[in-house]
């Protein structure tokens, strides 16, 4: 459980959560990133960039 | 063979997910390597010395080019290389190696300037594609129904800013039967197929295209064997349309996403990666260990050099660059 940074939501992640993984906030649909995993933490998700893709 | 295999990230995306469980299960170490926290001296990189290969899943094209060109001079293997990256990154660059390997691709001209654009269009005839010479996920793709529609998508291209966005890359508009075909191969041999359908012109995946099972007859498996060649080898992408007769091959990607791919086949994907993978680390160790005999019967002295595997720098450069160490793996 973690809380959304935007709107203060709590959020349940799955267990096999990854640092670096984005996820979204279901209340404010907030795109937020796991930076940490022990404890987990969340932080506001890098804007996409022109050159991000395959 | 247990390895310690590098995966570098920006985001962890399903795909990244799905290889990160393929490679923990078959027992592998994995170091998650965030680049946007790195930095790349000349001569090294702490987060790069301990592993045995380096997986590029980096999201950012412009990440991914330089961070394979580092883990090259470092010595450390990576995959893709730095070659496959640079070419499979720029549409100008894949096009010019996909023609000189005379694998079919579709017509395409490249101008310089708005002007010279605008002839190349009218050359063309209408619908034909405009597309950034950077760029995924069929953004800033633009097909040009008329000649006023091309001289506002130029305009407006022209003014983006980034001086990519000025190197105009006009390209025949291919009527496909409403669906492409993306294979994943290892090396130009496919993991697995499927289609991409969509009654939009665009049918990435990434635009949510219906998905399918493709099995590549043996003129698709030809083609997706010499783009790969093309292009430097490695995982990649291989995107194909059927032009009734014969296929033609419109992209290759290097980092290639395959969560789509993984929900639509019978094929375990990210397992065969990992099949591959083993290959590439069981190649190099093969390749490290002729070295290291060498060295020994030559009874010099890299053990005082502390060089754990008795090889010195350029050697083992050298060594884990060839093309060859890469593709003549296998345990």
């Amino acid at each position: 459980m973690v809380e959304c940074i935007e709107c203060g939501a709590a959020l349940t992640l799955h267990d096999d959560v990854e640092t670096g993984e984005i996820v979204d906030c279901g209340t404010c649909g907030a795109e937020l990133e796991v930076i940490a995993v022990d404890p987990v933490e969340v932080d506001t998700a890098p804007e996409l960039q022109q050159d991000w893709g395959e | 063979m247990d390895a310690t295999v590098g995966v570098a990230y920006s985001r962890i995306r399903r795909d990244e997910k799905l290889l990160l469980s393929a490679l923990r299960e078959r027992g592998h170490t994995v170091e998650k390597i965030d680049v946007r926290k790195q930095r790349f001296g000349l001569e090294s990189n702490e987060a790069l010395e301990s592993v045995d290969v380096l997986v590029d899943r980096c999201l950012a094209t412009s990440r991914s080019r330089y961070l394979t060109q580092f883990a090259e001079s470092y010595g450390v293997p990576v995959v893709n290389r730095a070659e496959t990256a640079d070419v499979c990154a720029d549409k100008v660059k894949t096009s010019l190696a996909l023609s000189d390997a005379g694998v079919p691709t579709p017509e395409t001209t490249v101008a310089f300037t708005t002007e010279a654009a605008l002839e190349a269009i009218e050359s063309f005839g209408y619908p034909c594609v405009l597309k950034p010479v950077v760029g995924s996920w069929g953004r800033l793709m633009a097909k040009v129904d008329s000649r006023s529609a091309a001289e506002a998508v130029l305009e407006h291209k022209a003014t983006l800013g980034h001086y990519e966005h000025s190197i105009f890359y006009v390209q025949e508009f291919v009527e496909k039967p409403g669906r492409d075909i993306r294979v994943v191969a290892v090396d130009g041999e496919p993991v697995a197929a499927m289609t991409r359908s969509s009654a939009h012109w665009l049918t990435n995946a990434a635009q949510g295209a219906e998905v399918a099972p493709f099995e590549p007859d043996e003129r698709a498996r030809e083609l997706v064997a010499r783009a790969s060649e093309a292009v430097g080898g490695g995982l990649l992408g291989v995107d194909l349309m059927e032009t009734g007769d014969d296929y033609t091959v419109h992209e290759v990607n290097h980092t290639v996403e395959f969560k789509a791919l993984n929900d639509a086949v019978e094929v375990d994907v990210p397992a065969a990666v990992v099949d591959w993978l083993e290959s590439v680390v069981g190649g190099t160790a093969d390749a490290d260990e002729t070295v290291g005999d060498a060295d020994e019967a030559a009874g010099d002295a890299d053990e005082a050099v502390g060089d754990a595997d008795g090889m010195d720098r350029d050697t083992e450069r050298a060594e884990r660059q060839s093309p060859g160490t890469l593709e003549t793996g296998g345990d």
